[in-house]
């Protein structure tokens, strides 16, 4: 065997924050495989950024050795750095120059000739479909362009080893489709060795090998199949005709025994602890309870599935919690309204000539999880900020709550929650002190605010970090805090802008039995997201594309649309590429 | 109808109390912020209280005397007794004077000439030469001056005791308020209203730009809260910032550097409190316009330079072209320079300052109300 | 030099110049903001009194006061004001109508004429202790040139025993404006300097920017080069902006070599610039280097250089102080050659402390920096 592309032998990394150190890297061992793709997969604060800023010498090791394309990282930084091509998570664009500004930076800085420079040019902005906006100012490109720009920008002088920081949070899928292919293509044309760290799990199923980091620790390294073959037999699908999947899939994360309950398309699906289902004999159907009574659910469908690497993954790392859903019981007097909550009517949005939002219809009933998808720039966060109130529409109607937003934005406002898709509280206020702001905000009285902040602190299960300024929480608890939040006021409506971007498939998992919950409390929800296996939590959802609705209903008839003898069982992520490129064949002006 | 207000104004007014409370407990845990607070402003005292006197101690002065004499040598015995001067060197011939000036070793050359006595004995006037560095002229004026006090208590001694004619008039010059002329007196409660200024306007020009850039500016919004309920609440910080920050220095004036403080508090703390309200007021412009913190920084700094140096702080605004002097009209720091000083030094009374008082509060009111409409446009 | 070193150099200079050329808030504080400066002290900022506002209190108007009053009126330095009683000038004088009395009592001519020492009141308002004290010289000015006017008219032979003959070097006409608007160009390069280049750094950490170019193979020295000379440029173009503001706009006399300034310029703005990278070693976010930079250079080179106030009378500990503050070596060198000409000792002594500086900063500069993130 060849020498590995990379080599990590006992390596431990620890940083002073204050008196106190964190450990990011404890003991840590691994090996990339040259002319492979290797993953790196971990929660947040699993030490992968660090790993990755160890490998090019930007940071010392405090114990251990580190080779990189057999040079040892700690004697010859610079060797390594004019060999090795290193894509930060941020990307590292200067977004005051243009594409090609930044090409030529890097084309310089890496030492490209001038004659070879043309021909590398033209290569990379083929591959990244660039190529119409080399004056384009880097800030003014998208998610998604913004990462191809990054990519080429590290690959002007070939690499040996590519070493990419979470290159696909933030990006939505046709992006992350057309990264994985360059990816792809460049292992295969130019037997290049890579390292991608990355949050979404069925990626690692793309790699060749995948390390898998919790707390510092390496926990195991090998190939997609070597972690999920021992799920074998610990996998199933659940469905029932008489149970909506959502209600399903929190009575069934409540059983002892089944580690893992998820959406999947249209069924549920489990991971238990043993090698068999366990009792599930308990779950009721769903129904008019009050007067039939709870009946049992008699026509369950278990059919076991073939273990993926996140059914592995979910299990090495998954700590029993306890059942979220208690805490968000169905509301007094939530009685359901017969006509929509939320109505969208021809509604427009214009930034000088350019139409960020034109002409969308959509309504949302009360109780519904609805979404809104769309890939970068396809005024999904137009549409939102205009339904909050935060930007006014230049045409059309908007009624949110029975309140005009044109006449009463400020009294629709007292009845919805926001959710912003940054973490958006006050870092240098403590948990407590969020919430008591908020609270307070939104007008609430003292006792009720005594009450309802200690209703958040027990529902997100916060209490322990009552004290701790919310900068310094982490990611998950944030992201906890920030929806704890939103709800101190009750609102009828919760808006969710990219709740789970970059949150760890741990931290989303908790996050969606709370949505859940909270839906089956009679709360309507409006999510936008990237990931498309979320999609299946919603009711219904319309897919957006350059400010117009493509597709609107459930996601069973989105993906029915795409149902084809190649494509047996489509997923949304199928449905939704399908959608946009059939959009691009119709339009052809644009496609090119 | 008032029954029907007051649930609303209620709820209006916890809002902005809440707000209000949040803002100072976000200025006041964020190390960066409390450091920007208490550094830079205790550090400016010190160095502008000490540092920046236009009093002159230790002149370095030459003296070329060619006339050996008991009259000139008691001239120059005064000149290098005087705590203004320092004699540096004795020197022989022409030719010594340009190096010393030029090379910086001397402010002053003091020339007696060979007659110097002799034409004193005679009933006659004798001249002193003296060459001054004037690459500063401030100092080169201020040299001058305690030299030719110095020469007329000379001469009325002179006068005296050789039995000659008495100048036909006398000068009595005396000083009102600051009878030893003392610069600092002058300097350090006018730092009260410099740092006030800074801090109010920083920590408001910023505030709203901080949540921008932070995100949760959009999460404010979201919530119930008017427009006018977030102005006042980013103001209330401000206020209370400067009030207290004033308070501080003007502390630090009264017993460290021992200001006397002959007028009244009451006329003092109303002066600043329209002062804070008319820098706030500027603030809050400068957030609704800034987008980023280092606009807002910017867009601070752009205002305070020119509102320092016009006020009056260390120069005088009489001095200034005219045109300027009524570009000084709208610097609330010129009006608050002079009610600051009246009351530290002049013993000022309400009725004398109430000429400064109204100004400052119609600057306010149309800065406050300028932020309000800015703020309001900004926001649909 | 190797090519690959020129190239990379050449791509960061060249990165660093569109930044500046599409960045308003740089240019704002390269070129805005001297010239508000520039404007402000030129023409805003005088330390010479001028039109003082004085209450003449005249009790027993006659031949003599006249004549006293009338040399009052004729000087530009005062803008007298009539009064009939001291009760009033007083009042005038607590409610800042004006800023001096002068008071000549109702036995003012009896006592001129007896020959002996009539007394002239002058009160003045001391609170502006330095504009007291050099209208109190202008006072007496007017009051000495009286005298002997006086004197002669009346054929009386009072010679002063000891008259000053003043000759003021370098500035014969005391204009502050020729020595405050040199100083103000060291403000200017400081701005550009330390401020500005300590923020462009932060910025790019900020940004993550920083992480992206340390990874290629760049070495350190090329970064700090390459930041170097961009702004170098600039500092010297804002330098250049101000002595042609000064020389053409403000009437201000350049007496030394044109070479010289831009020599001593090109040194202080190295030393600057020194200040700015190391600086930004330590702050990694724009806020902390803005204020960092404006604590440790911008309001030392505005209080401590002598561009001011002078620095032989602070008390001992900040005399001390003053010689780790790079702006006092420049200007003394920026009055000298701007006022009194090529006096080379002076000069290359400044200088002498500027480039020792100057390897300290950028010394330690380099010392600092290191390709590494922690």
């Amino acid at each position: 065997m060849s020498t590995p592309a990379l080599f990590f032998d006992g390596v431990s990394k620890s940083f002073n924050s204050g008196k106190t150190s964190v450990t990011a890297l404890d003991g840590v061992t691994i090996s990339a495989l040259p002319g492979k793709v290797t993953g790196l997969i971990g929660p947040d604060g699993a030490g992968k950024t660090t790993l990755m800023r160890l490998a090019v010498g930007l940071l010392l090791p405090d114990n251990g050795n580190i080779q990189a394309l057999g040079i040892d990282v700690l004697e010859a930084p610079l060797q390594v750095q004019s060999s090795v091509g290193y894509m930060p998570q941020r990307f590292g664009l200067y977004e005051d120059l243009s594409v090609q500004e930044n090409l030529d930076l890097y084309a310089d800085l890496q030492g490209v000739g001038h004659e070879q420079r043309q021909a590398r040019y033209e290569e990379l902005l083929q591959m990244t479909a660039l190529g119409p906006f080399t004056d384009r100012l880097a800030g003014r490109l998208s998610g998604g362009m913004k990462q191809k720009l990054g990519l080429a920008c590290t690959l002007i002088k070939i690499p040996r080893l590519l070493l990419l920081d979470e290159p696909t949070v933030g990006v939505d899928p046709i992006s992350r489709r057309e990264l994985w292919a360059i990816i792809d293509r460049l292992v295969k044309q130019e037997q290049l060795s890579v390292l991608v760290s990355t949050a979404y799990l069925n990626e690692a199923e793309r790699c060749d090998e995948v390390v898998l980091l919790n707390e510092g620790r390496r926990l195991g390294q090998g190939s997609p199949k070597s972690y999920s073959e021992p799920m074998r037999g610990r996998t199933f699908h659940l469905s029932s005709t008489r149970l909506d999947k959502r209600r399903l899939q929190t009575q069934l994360s409540a059983i002892p025994g089944i580690i893992d309950a998820v959406i999947d398309g249209e069924k549920v699906r489990v991971v238990t602890r043993k090698a068999q289902l366990p009792d599930i004999s308990d779950l009721v159907a769903d129904g008019d309870t009050a007067i039939n009574g709870p009946s049992k659910l008699d026509d369950l469908q278990i059919e076991p599935v073939e273990p993926s690497f996140e059914d592995a993954f979910i299990a090495t790392l998954k700590v029993d919690t306890p059942s979220v859903a208690d805490w968000f019981a169905p509301r007094d007097g939530a009685a359901l309204e017969a006509g929509p909550i939320i109505e969208v009517v021809n509604a427009q949005r214009r930034f000088g000539d350019f139409y960020a939002v034109r002409d969308i219809s959509f309504k949302v009933k009360q109780g519904e999880i609805f979404g809104l998808l769309g890939a970068n720039g396809a005024g999904k966060s137009t549409m939102f900020r205009m339904l909050c109130g935060l930007l006014p529409a230049s045409a059309g109607q908007l009624t949110v709550a029975g309140h005009d937003l044109r006449r009463a934005a400020a009294d629709a406002r007292s009845r919805l929650g926001y959710m912003a898709q940054r973490f958006s509280l006050y870092v240098d206020l403590s948990v407590a002190q969020n919430l008591n702001f908020f609270a307070s905000a939104y007008g609430l009285g003292r006792k009720q605010r005594k009450q309802r902040i200690e209703w958040a602190m027990a529902a997100f299960e916060l209490t322990a970090y009552a004290a701790t300024n919310s900068g310094d929480l982490p990611l998950g608890y944030k992201q906890r805090l920030a929806m704890a939040a939103a709800l101190l006021h009750e609102p009828d409506i919760l808006f969710l802008d990219e709740p789970t971007s970059g949150v760890d498939p741990l931290a989303r998992r908790e996050f969606w039995q709370r949505i859940n919950g909270l839906a089956a409390s009679g709360v309507t929800i409006l999510v936008t997201t990237h990931f498309m296996d979320e999609a299946n939590y919603c009711d219904r959802l319309v897919i957006m594309a350059e400010g117009e609705v493509l597709a609107e209903g459930t996601p069973t008839q989105m993906k029915a649309g795409f149902r084809s003898a190649a494509l047996p069982s489509p997923t949304m992520e199928d449905a939704f590429i399908g959608l946009i490129e059939n959009r691009q064949k119709n339009k052809p002006g644009v496609a090119a | 109808m008032k029954a029907a207000l007051t649930p609303r104004l209620n709820a209006s007014l916890r809002r902005i109390v809440a707000l209000a409370i949040k803002e100072l407990l976000a200025i006041l845990k964020d190390r960066k912020s409390r450091i920007v607070l208490i550094g830079p402003p205790l550090l400016q005292l010190i160095i502008f209280g000490y540092a920046a006197t236009f009093d002159l101690n230790d002149i370095p002065v030459a003296v070329y005397n060619e006339d050996p004499s008991a009259a000139s040598r008691e001239l120059v015995a005064r000149v290098s007794g005087s705590p203004h001067f320092h004699l540096q060197a004795n020197i022989e011939h022409d030719a010594q004077i340009a190096p010393l000036i030029d090379n910086k070793k001397a402010l002053m050359v003091l020339h007696l000439g060979p007659n110097f006595s002799a034409d004193l004995a005679h009933g006659g006037s004798s001249k002193a030469q003296v060459i001054i560095d004037g690459r500063n002229s401030n100092t080169a004026l201020l040299v001058l001056g305690y030299l030719r006090n110095i020469i007329t208590d000379y001469n009325i001694d002179w006068a005296q005791r050789h039995g000659r004619a008495k100048p036909l008039a006398t000068l009595q010059v005396r000083p009102w308020f600051n009878s030893n002329l003392v610069s600092r007196w002058f300097v350090v409660p006018g730092i009260i209203g410099l740092l006030t200024l800074v801090i109010t306007t920083i920590v408001t020009a910023l505030s709203v730009a901080r949540e921008r850039e932070a995100g949760t500016f959009d999460q404010l919004l979201v919530t119930p809260m008017r427009p006018f309920e977030i102005l006042i609440g980013k103001a209330f910080p401000g206020i209370l910032i400067g009030i207290l920050e004033g308070s501080f220095i003007l502390l630090m004036a009264v017993y460290w550097f021992e200001v006397p403080l002959r007028g009244s508090l009451g006329a003092l703390y109303v002066g600043m409190f329209l002062f804070v309200m008319a820098a706030v007021g500027i603030g809050l412009m400068i957030s609704s316009l800034a987008v980023t913190q280092q606009q807002g920084m910017l867009g601070a700094f752009l205002f305070i330079v020119p509102a320092v140096i016009l006020s009056g702080f260390a120069t005088p605004i009489s001095n200034m072209p005219e045109v300027i002097q009524y570009l000084t009209y709208i610097d609330p720091l010129r009006y608050f320079l002079v009610i600051i000083r009246g009351v530290f030094l002049e013993g000022d009374s309400y009725a004398i300052l109430l000429n400064y008082y109204w100004p400052m509060a119609l600057i306010a009111l149309v800065t406050l109300a300028m932020a309000g409409w800015l703020f309001r446009r900004r926001m649909n | 030099m190797s090519t690959t070193t020129r190239m990379r150099l050449r791509g960061l200079i060249r990165k660093e110049s569109l930044q500046i050329l599409r960045d308003p808030s740089s240019i704002a504080i390269a070129f805005v903001l001297p010239v508000v400066l520039l404007l402000l002290f030129g023409y805003g900022v005088s330390l010479d009194a001028k039109h003082v506002p004085v209450a003449l209190v005249v009790e027993q108007p006659d031949a003599n006061t006249a004549s006293f009053t009338g040399a009052f009126a004729q000087s530009r330095y005062f803008a007298p004001l009539s009064y009939n009683n001291i009760q009033q000038a007083e009042q005038a004088l607590i409610a800042h109508q004006v800023s001096a009395i002068v008071w000549l009592r109702n036995d003012f001519s009896d006592r001129l004429l007896a020959g002996g020492e009539a007394p002239i009141g002058v009160f003045m308002n001391g609170v502006d202790a330095n504009q007291a004290r050099i209208s109190e010289g202008y006072i007496q000015g007017v009051w000495q040139l009286w005298l002997a006017s006086y004197a002669r008219e009346q054929g009386r032979d009072l010679a002063v025993p000891v008259v000053v003959e003043p000759r003021i070097w370098f500035n014969a006409a005391v204009r502050s404006r020729d020595f405050l608007v040199p100083g103000l160009i060291a403000l200017i390069m400081t701005l550009t300097g330390a401020m500005l280049t300590s923020m462009v750094v932060a910025r790019e950490w900020e940004r993550g920017t920083m992480e992206a170019l340390m990874v290629t193979p760049i070495r350190i020295w090329e970064i700090l080069v390459g930041k170097l000379l961009p702004y170098f440029a600039l500092g010297m173009g804002g330098m250049l902006l101000s002595v042609a503001m000064a020389v053409w706009l403000f009437g201000v006399p350049l007496r030394g070599s044109f070479w010289a300034l831009s020599g001593a310029s090109a040194l202080f703005m190295l030393v600057s610039l020194g200040m700015g990278l190391l600086i930004s070693t330590v702050a990694r976010s724009q806020f902390v280097a803005g204020q960092i930079a404006l604590v440790a250079t911008f309001l030392p080179a505005f209080i401590l250089s002598g561009f001011i106030f002078q620095i032989s009378s602070m008390p001992a500990p900040i005399q001390f102080i003053t010689h780790i503050i790079p702006a006092r070596y420049y200007v003394a060198i920026l009055q000298t050659l701007f006022m009194a000409g090529n006096i080379w000792p002076v000069v290359l002594a400044n200088c002498g402390a500027l480039l020792v500086m100057m390897v300290i900063f950028l010394g330690l500069a380099r010392r600092k920096s290191r390709k590494r993130l922690d």
